[in-house]
């Protein structure tokens, strides 16, 4: 009897924690906000009688507040990833994920090593965000419908345009998916790479059967032990982890793309000037790039320069920082201490790493690709 | 004077004793639902706030993930529910062949420890020592990519006698293939069934009867074997082919392939789980003094009897409460498959939490499954205990 009672309500305790970390920060001043919209409920508090231009909520602006009051930010990161999100023996993180947070930070508090890095796995990273552990997460995340909705997120974003691949053995002579017929395919839990796969074979009428792990260390060490004919995750992620297989050059990625991947950062639903911060640092990198500006010379544009965008980009004129609710010079610390995205790109997946990607359609619309910032005016 | 005196033993409520722990209960009881209430409230304000509402109607929608192991049918475009499903149905599986499994070895090294060979003894301690000191999921993955993934790759497959064949993809057994008499042979070991439940019977009441019980476990199996292989033999074709495995193209076809994922899984639990099983009996038969087996012995009874109708049934009282946690421990335990990648109930429920973004729907799922296995696991010891009680005088 009295373990039946025990055991209800520990069931109600976990079952709220779970969810306490959210509720326990400040509730918005109006209702809840509706289920799809990131527009925040306008505010029926009464001393709020100022007009229009933000019908600010107390959850707005709450992010950007606990983060400057903390004085770091905390960034979801991924740990396994080279080129991405990868942590070294000495505990130092590094790849195009973590140097965005490292940018946001910089944006922030013009110090860019004033962030935290937590790892989570693909499976963990939603209840990450949800429930406040993490601030923002940039961590080789696919932006879907659900994600975007459902899982409370809002994608800020597309930092790296990407393909679901498959990676097998160049020995076994693989071209298609036809090849994989009755074959395993290792794959990780908690990722569109798990549905996409699913969806092409059934699609392509073919039987496989999926190995299915964790987390990427477990997902390639039974691949490189051959439990699986092949594995299958982001191309990105592929190219990546086939750099510290034992050989990388005994394994090839197929000529095949599952799906597409937009990957980039993801923030909670509800906090529209956070989301507006993680959105423009991602287009001040972009811009920078576009304009030029690297982090070495960043102080001689700031100083001569004589175009209006770029001088507001840089906080010379105008006060673009403050609708931010940032510094004027936010974007000028992101290059200065971050580098533009050009060059967070070739220091982390450059021809000179061993995760060299080519830019493709990772570069500057005017270079071929599909990145393109919006004006800042 | 005499009022003066009544008064004095009146004890005002305030001190009395029986108020006092009433209040204090009722006091407590207001904090813990006070509490329950502040927990819930702030979870539901949570779900609002990211708006979403408990329910369980999501479980209807398609899952659209494979999953590689499954008993019931199932493929990406089943429900969430089904998808549960297949994922209990794993957890019952690898928990059923793991307690069967665990219990011969736990009692093999029960009686292991108790033996007069000190080798024997030495090695069985030595075993159970090992086992407290490891962590059971190094343990399992250790079974998995030391032992189980370091089998030949399918194209070298080794082939042992029979057709078994060693693989890292799993070990191929040959196994039954029902043919056109199947069902008929079902009905036959129905029969057998019945058959064998009527010899138990009627021992049993014969042994209540006159108070010599006849080797009634004994009897009922061999009825049902008896009925079984005469049935077997009885039908125009036998009821299952042997079918042999092979490789296939990338993978064994045929027969019956165990994936390495379950043996890795099996093999941990059940190695883990029948070290603690084995200081259960080890307790158990110490348990019944030595002067039961002597007394035992002098009334004339000899060694098998003196263990089946003496000791037996005093240790079991001792052994079985103990044994059904363990073997509760090793439901639970298999909660830890995800890390050598086989699909039981908890990795199936993560993977749901995981697409659907349900995650206190999810999480109370599965511990509603878990609380459910211990409640029905404690009213088995329960209604044990209560059967196998003490009647004193
Ligand atoms: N982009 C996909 C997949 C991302 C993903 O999780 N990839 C894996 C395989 S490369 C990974 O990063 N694993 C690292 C980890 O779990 O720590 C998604 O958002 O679902």
């Amino acid at each position: 009897m009295s373990k039946k009672l025990y055991s209800v309500f520990g069931l109600l305790i976990v079952a709220a924690l779970l969810l306490a970390a959210c509720g326990g920060a400040p509730a918005p001043s109006g209702d809840s906000s509706p289920a799809a919209g990131d527009t925040a409920a306008p505010s029926t508090g009464g001393d709020d009688a100022a007009p229009a231009p933000a019908a600010q909520t107390a959850a707005q602006g709450e992010t950007l507040a606990a983060v400057v009051a903390r004085g770091h930010l905390i960034c979801g990161a991924n740990n396994q990833v080279p080129g991405f999100g990868y942590v070294d023996a000495d505990g130092n993180f590094s790849g195009v994920d973590v140097d965005y947070c490292r940018a946001l930070a910089a944006a922030i508090f013009g110090d860019a090593n004033a962030v935290e890095f937590r790892p989570v796995t693909a499976a963990e990273r939603f209840t990450a965000l949800q429930s406040g552990e993490i601030d923002i997460l940039s961590r080789n995340t696919t932006w879907t419908l659900t994600r975007d909705t459902e899982l409370g997120g809002n994608f800020t974003a597309t930092t790296f345009y990407d393909g679901q691949g498959i990676m097998a053995p160049s020995a076994a002579g693989f071209t298609s998916l036809a090849d994989l017929a009755g074959g395993s395919v290792c794959v990780q839990t908690g990722t569109t790479t798990e549905m996409n796969l699913a969806d092409a074979f059934a699609a392509a009428g073919i039987s496989y059967s999926p190995v299915v792990f964790e987390d990427a260390d477990s997902t390639f060490a039974a691949y490189s032990e051959g439990r699986c004919d092949a594995v299958t995750t982001d191309k990105s992620g592929l190219v990546s982890r086939r750099s510290v297989l034992a050989d990388p050059s005994a394994h090839v990625i197929l000529d095949v793309t599952l799906s597409k991947e937009p990957l980039g950062p993801m923030v909670r639903h509800g906090d529209d000037q956070w989301y507006d911060i993680a959105q423009w640092v991602v287009f001040a990198l972009i811009a920078a790039e576009e304009y030029g500006i690297t982090s070495a010379n960043v102080d001689q544009v700031r100083a001569t320069n004589t175009d209006p965008q770029i001088n507001r980009l840089l906080g010379n004129e105008g006060e673009l920082g403050a609708k931010l609710g940032l510094d004027n010079d936010w974007a000028y610390n992101v290059i200065a201490l971050a580098g533009n995205y050009g060059e967070i790109y070739d220091r982390n997946l450059g021809p000179d790493t061993p995760t060299h990607i080519p830019r493709g359609l990772n570069n500057l619309y005017t270079n071929g690709g599909i990145l393109f910032a919006p004006p800042f005016n | 004077m005499a009022s003066k005196q009544h008064q004095k033993t009146a004890i005002p409520f305030w001190r009395d004793e029986r108020t006092l722990q009433l209040l204090g209960q009722a006091a407590f009881a207001a904090v813990v639902l006070f509490f329950a209430y502040i927990l819930i409230q702030n979870m539901v304000n949570g779900l609002q706030r990211q708006g979403t509402t408990l329910g369980l109607t999501f479980l209807r929608g398609t899952a659209g993930f494979d999953i590689a192991e499954f008993s019931i049918e199932y493929s990406r475009s089943s429900t969430y529910l089904q998808a549960f499903l297949v994922g209990l149905l794993n957890t019952l599986q690898v928990s059923a062949i793991g307690i069967l499994l665990s219990t011969i070895l736990g009692v093999i090294l029960g009686v292991a420890r108790l033996s007069a060979n000190v080798l024997v003894r030495g090695l069985a301690a030595a075993y159970l020592e090992l086992m407290r000191n490891l962590s059971l999921l190094v343990f399992l993955i250790f079974w998995y990519l030391a032992v189980f993934l370091k089998l030949p790759r399918v194209a070298e497959a080794v082939i042992w006698p029979g057709q078994i064949h060693l693989t890292n993809r799993g070990v191929g057994l040959p196994w039954g293939l029902p043919t056109e008499t199947f069902e008929t042979y079902k009905l036959i070991l129905l029969a057998g069934l019945v058959a064998a439940a009527i010899v138990a019977i009627v021992l049993y009441s014969i042994g209540k009867r006159t108070g010599k019980p006849p080797l009634t476990v004994l009897w009922t199996l061999l009825t049902f074997l008896a009925v079984a292989v005469v049935g077997w033999f009885a039908l125009p074709a036998a009821p299952l082919t042997l079918d042999f495995p092979s490789v296939q193209g990338l993978n064994m076809a045929g027969g019956k392939v165990v994936t390495p994922e379950f043996m890795a899984l099996l093999s941990g639990l059940v190695l883990y789980t029948a070290a603690f099983i084995g200081e259960v009996v080890r307790a158990g038969l110490q348990a019944v003094s030595k002067g039961q087996v002597e007394a035992a012995r002098a009334i004339g009874l000899t060694g098998f009897q003196t263990l089946r109708l003496v000791v037996f049934p005093q240790a079991m009282r001792v052994i079985v409460p103990p044994l059904t946690s363990q073997y509760l421990n090793l439901t639970k335990n298999s909660s830890l498959a995800i890390a050598v990648g086989y699909p039981d109930m908890f990795y199936v429920s993560n993977t749901i939490l995981n697409q659907s973004g349900r995650a206190v729907e999810m999480i109370a799922l599965v511990m509603l499954t878990y609380l459910t296995f211990s409640l029905v696991t404690s009213a088995f010891m329960n209604w044990y205990n209560q059967r196998t009680q003490l009647v004193e005088r």
